[in-house]
């Protein structure tokens, strides 16, 4: 099953400076333990296992362009063929 | 309509139908145009209502100075007010900030403290957090955190929705400080409990997220993420082919942020043509195109180059 994973600048570190992976998985906890295997350490950059393996406060992950948060978090199910992007938090530019 | 003052002309900005972009006769979606504010922001809401809170409860007096870390509307809307009112005010952007925008404060009489360009707006919040330190006597209003910004839309903004469209099924808004989602969000849910808020989150690309920390990240002090039904992030493409079909198709000429509102609005309204369900769907025009002319995206040939055009450059 391919997910496509969009990775911010600051963790291609991980991904030998790859702009999108591919991984696999029915959830997103699954699907970040894949990429673990691959990008050792890029799943805990992303998940909080001392907070129970909740997502980053200032990690934001979207599947198809939605907030995960508003979804099931770290539990959304993933399908063949979704788009998963991850972000860092920041301000708004022009507030 | 007749006002007093021109701070008294804040608010009460026409809702209009979008007639050839609603998906079908029975889901429609609705523009709330908060260009025609007095200085052309949905920011104269939340500036004029912080500074009229602060003067009530004692924190602003005659002769105060004002800061505020601002890379745009909020710091021309609050200078606007503050000129009228005779407050000093300063201002903290990055200083990669467009000559453009630094006029448009100056000319208010702003004075402009820039702050280091890496890490852009989080780290003018930082250095504004400084100087109020170091500087007691200034009034910081805060917008990021300051419960009046949402208040203001609580007042104002959700009230005048409502009334005009008392059949809302859906309000969708850009996500900055986050003031216009909690202040509107929450006004509306107290009225219509099933009302849908739907923020649309600018995404940028690579060249402006560079490398920030993910362990220094910055999440508004006015978020609430019980307020919001869910959150879409939208591409620079996607923004400004959304801002290009507004203004091509219905003749309104709006900044690239409103396209990304307008982007999620959009794809809502889908969504209920897809259910079979009617809706009438409301999304926030924060501000007309006029700051962003210089970039070309409103006249370049194609979308495509205009897209291009807008790499690695804030936009929302």
């Amino acid at each position: 099953m391919a997910i496509e994973v969009r990775i911010p600048t600051i963790l291609r570190t991980y991904t030998g400076g790859q702009k999108a992976v591919e991984g696999g998985g029915k959830t997103l906890a699954e699907l970040f333990a894949d990429l673990d295997t691959r990008h050792t350490g890029i799943q805990s950059r992303i998940v909080d296992e001392a907070a129970g393996g909740e997502l980053r406060r200032f990690v934001n992950v979207y599947l198809n362009d939605e907030d995960v948060r508003f979804l099931d978090g770290i539990n959304t199910k993933l399908t063949d063929g979704d788009n998963v992007t991850i972000l860092p938090a920041v301000a708004g530019g022009m507030a | 309509m007749r006002y007093d003052s021109p701070l008294a002309a804040v608010g009460n900005t026409p809702l209009v139908r979008l007639p050839r972009l609603s998906p079908s006769a029975d889901v429609r979606i609705w523009a709330k145009l908060e260009d025609r504010n007095p200085t052309g922001s949905v920011k104269d809401r939340p500036a004029l209502y912080m500074i009229e809170q602060a003067e009530k409860d004692g924190r602003l007096t005659p002769g105060c100075t004002i800061l505020e870390p601002t890379s745009g509307n909020t710091g021309i809307s609050l200078a606007m007010a503050a000129k009228l009112k005779g407050y000093r005010i300063v201002c903290v952007m990055p200083e990669n900030t467009s000559q453009e925008r630094r006029d448009l404060l100056a000319m208010w009489g702003a004075e402009i403290i820039s702050s280091p360009a890496a890490g852009g707006s989080n780290t003018a919040v930082r250095v504004a957090k400084e100087i109020s330190a170091e500087h007691p006597d200034w009034v910081m209003l805060y917008q990021y955190g300051n419960p009046d910004n949402a208040g203001a839309h609580y007042a104002t903004t959700g009230p005048e929705i409502l009334a005009d469209l008392p059949s809302i099924t859906h309000f969708v808004a850009g996500l900055g400080t986050t003031g216009t989602l909690m202040g509107v969000g929450r006004y509306l849910r107290e009225h219509k409990p099933d009302v849908k808020i739907v923020a649309a989150e600018p995404r940028y690309d690579d060249l402006v997220y560079g490398l920030r920390n993910l362990d220094e990240g910055f999440v508004p002090e006015l978020y609430d993420a019980s307020v919001l039904t869910t959150r879409f992030s939208v591409g620079s493409a996607d923004a400004v082919t959304r801002t290009r079909e507004l203004l091509q198709q219905e003749g309104i000429f709006a900044g690239v942020s409103t396209g990304a509102a307008l982007h999620a609005a959009i794809g809502v309204g889908r969504k209920a043509v897809q259910a079979g369900e009617p809706a009438d769907i409301v999304f926030v025009v924060a501000d007309g195109g006029w700051k962003y002319l210089s970039t070309g995206v409103y006249t370049a040939q194609t979308t495509e180059a205009a897209i291009e055009t807008l790499q690695g450059q804030l936009w929302a």
